[in-house]
């Protein structure tokens, strides 16, 4: 600690070379911070999935709907603690460009499966009044602009209802959760969209079930698709995290392109800093000589260079993971797309982690030269 | 004049002859400009090869017919009576008594990705007797086409590499259907070559949709028939549809995913741009600072500093030169041509595409490192112009 004034003044040294290590390292660490936080988004959650959540689906795929009579056969199963039954709408609100889901729910037991979606108790009862209602996500109504009791209309394009194309919801209430929950989804009521739809009665899209064993998920999977072997639509059953993952996956590998990007850049930045590292110690010889001189140990050369070149690391870094995560708390700036926009504790910590390695690699040939310097040697060269 | 151009010429000449005593840090400089430009251009041939992919599908002579409101295939619907309709109308090409408008069912099934193992929506359309002459870009390159009345498939060649079992010849089980692949399709690049075809009849009963179908695909007499084959449908109080060019349709599908691959691909690329900048600017600055004595010895020999100047930006430059180049050529190599799929989230399907390193990004790449060598000298070459001579020489 107390060689801290020495760092700090032999970083100084040359000024304007010491800003642009820094600001080279702080680009290499925002860039870090951001694409992490796009390799989040693009795993759609599959952290937060519930391993004790089961996805039914259409064997056939997703597209294809379910019966909803297998609602009470789920119910009545040993081992399942809750099941319903989601249904895609895909209706568009002013423009197709505005995307974002809704699923028509029955409140009551969906609330209860997914207890990490907050609503207030108020809202609740006013979503469960009235037919027309609507649960939206904190961060859809922030895009829209869209308060309790708004009335939004979206034109059906799977489903038509039986007059017009139109159809109108109310906003009951507006949910909130952790960072890293999907709040930009619109969850209205089953019953509604199945009393007025055009065709299709009795017709849901996927089931979510809640077992009592997350352990035994493999095994239940087995048993409710044979439960509905050879009937007219058979089903498909994988954990909730697994139904994600593969969801992920089809949109194509964005985390492996990612780490690619990271990599290229954090290499490059490396060599810049190394060389930077390099250069200073070389001008400096006779110092180290000067120092060596006066009673510095090999040890403490080596610490000194290895730690001025960890204090530029560490200053540089903090500040680049500390402005991303500053613009990554300003929220998704594509306004929909990348509904899970959060740079996660776990990629903070790995960034951490990757600014001292930055710091120490950097160091080390410049540092094991300093402290291999015969002091007759640094004092003529000088 | 004269004399400041040779004057400039020897002092570039002797910077340029100088850099391999420099290796280190031009190298630095040289790698860092690099990384920058490969990064940029492999992410926007992401976007270009699946806007390519995209524009290849669309013909200005083709017209696809769907419910009003309807943004997709996918979530659209049109009865057989109404198809039966739109084959009446004026401005779409005949065969005789035959109208090339072809109805189509849009489905997807599941079928696991070959690259990744796991389960993938594959785009499934049931086609007619007529979608051939319709989409007269299709030619079948292996096989035969399918029989109508029977389960047989022809499949894309995109579809065919990207996922497992739809190989010549194999058989595909999906649901209580087993279908036969019979002949493998190309549609010049375009989306259609991630499609599996059958017959849109057999199609109906497998998904119960009766006598229904999704779209209509018409083969305009020319591109100028496209307003009287519109106005007269959508103009019909029998029908409640939407008319769209098929060019108009896959921009339109295609613009959400692009315009987001570019906008990460720019964002990175300018900020890892400014960071290859300071790169440049290091080395340019160490260049400058370690010839400092020779500088102010040619400026104390008569060399006028704006000389001075050209020299320090045209070293820059050429570093920033051969950074580009090399970037783009390793971004060419890696990845030009590179075979992926993704997902369309307007259909919800699987669209194969390669991405596509051209000219115009590999130019582009080149202009962005050239001015980042143009940023990154500017700096540095200022300081050596002002460099007070005395001071200088004294130095080291």
């Amino acid at each position: 600690m107390k060689y801290l004034p020495l760092l700090w003044s032999s970083l100084w040294r040359k000024k304007v070379r010491t800003v642009f290590t820094l600001l080279s390292i702080f680009i290499a660490f925002l860039l870090f911070g951001l694409l992490m936080t796009i390799r989040t988004a693009f795993s759609f959650g599959v952290e937060i999935a519930g391993l004790d959540r089961l996805v039914l689906i259409h064997k056939v795929s997703l597209i294809m709907s379910l019966p909803v009579s297998y609602l009470e056969r789920l119910r009545a199963t040993e081992g399942v603690t809750m099941a319903t039954h989601n249904t895609w709408f895909g209706g568009v609100y002013q423009d197709p460009s505005n995307f974002f889901a809704q699923i028509g729910v029955e409140p009551e037991p969906f609330m209860k499966l997914y207890p990490e979606y907050r609503v207030p108790p108020d809202q609740m009862a006013a979503w469960l009044a009235d037919r027309q209602g609507v649960m939206v996500g904190v961060d859809l109504a922030r895009r829209f602009g869209w308060k309790v009791g708004d009335r939004v209309p979206i034109l059906g394009t799977i489903w038509q209802p039986k007059e017009g194309q139109v159809w109108e919801f109310n906003i009951a209430g507006m949910y909130d959760g952790e960072p890293g929950i999907d709040k930009t989804q619109f969850f209205f009521r089953y019953d509604y969209l199945n009393e007025n739809r055009r065709g299709g009665q009795g017709q849901v899209g996927w089931y979510i079930v809640k077992i009592a064993d997350p352990g035994r998920a493999q095994a239940m999977g087995a048993t409710f698709d044979e439960m509905f072997a050879n009937s007219s639509a058979e089903t498909k059953t994988t954990t909730e995290k697994g139904f994600v993952e593969g969801f992920a996956k089809q949109v194509g590998d964005i985390g492996a392109i990612m780490v690619a990007i990271l990599i290229a850049v954090l290499f490059t930045m490396l060599l810049v800093a190394a060389n930077t590292m390099a250069q200073s110690v070389r001008e400096r010889t006779s110092e180290v000589g000067v120092l060596k001189t006066l009673g510095f140990s090999n040890g403490s050369i080596l610490g000194l260079v290895l730690g001025e070149s960890v204090l530029i690391a560490l200053l540089g870094g903090a500040a680049g993971l500390g402005t991303a995560w500053f613009i990554v708390q300003q929220g998704d700036p594509t306004g929909g797309m990348l509904p899970i926009f959060v740079l996660s504790g776990r990629d903070v910590a790995i960034g951490a982690g990757l600014v001292v390695l930055l710091g120490l690699v950097a160091g080390a040939l410049p540092a094991a030269t300093a402290m291999n310097l015969k002091i007759t040697d640094a004092l003529r060269r000088g | 004049m004269l004399h400041w151009t040779s004057q400039t010429i020897a002092i570039t000449a002797l910077n340029l002859r100088t850099i391999p005593q420099r290796l280190s840090s031009s190298g630095v400089a040289i790698i860092g400009i690099a990384g920058v430009v490969v990064v940029l251009v492999s992410v926007l041939s992401i976007a270009a090869g699946f806007t390519a992919a995209m524009q290849n599908s669309g013909s200005p002579t083709r017209a696809l017919v769907m419910r009003n409101g309807a943004d997709s295939e996918m979530t659209s619907g049109v009865s057989g009576t109404e198809a039966d309709l739109i084959r009446q109308a004026p401005g779409l090409r005949r065969d005789g008594q035959t109208a090339l408008a072809s109805a189509e069912l849009y489905v997807i099934i599941d079928l696991p990705k070959i690259s990744t193992g796991s389960a993938a929506n594959v785009p499934m359309r049931g086609i007619g007797p007529q979608t051939l002459a319709v989409r007269d870009n299709t030619t079948l390159v292996e096989g035969r086409m399918l029989e109508f009345g029977t389960n047989e498939i022809v499949v894309g060649r995109g579809a065919s590499a990207q996922f497992s079992g739809l190989t010549l010849g194999s058989e595909v089980r999906s649901g209580q259907n087993t279908w036969k692949v019979v002949g493998i399709f190309d549609a010049g690049g375009g989306v259609s070559e991630t499609e599996i075809w059958c017959d849109a009849r057999v199609l109906q009963g497998a998904y119960r949709r009766g006598n229904s179908y999704q779209l209509v695909v018409a083969k305009l007499d020319s591109s100028d028939t496209f307003d009287t084959f519109r106005d007269w449908l959508t103009a019909n109080p029998q029908l409640n549809v939407q008319v769209r060019r098929e060019t108009e349709y896959y921009a339109q599908q295609s613009r959400a995913l692009s315009g987001l691959i570019r906008g990460v691909g720019f964002g990175i690329a300018a900020l890892m741009g400014i960071g290859a900048v300071f790169g440049a600017i290091l080395t340019m600055y160490t260049a400058v600072s370690t010839r400092s004595r020779e500088i102010a010895t040619l400026r104390a020999l008569g060399f006028d500093a704006s000389s001075v100047v050209v020299s320090v930006m045209v070293e820059s430059l050429a570093l920033a030169a051969i950074g580009g180049v090399i970037g783009g050529v390793l971004a060419y190599l890696a990845f030009n041509g590179y075979q992926t799929s993704t997902m369309n989230f307007q259909t919800f399907s699987q669209v194969a595409f390669a991405f596509r390193v051209t000219p115009a990004l590999l130019a582009l790449g080149l202009i962005y490192a050239l001015l980042m060598g143009l940023v990154g000298g500017l700096f540095p070459a200022l300081r050596a112009a002002r460099l007070p001579i005395p001071a200088a020489l004294r130095e080291l």
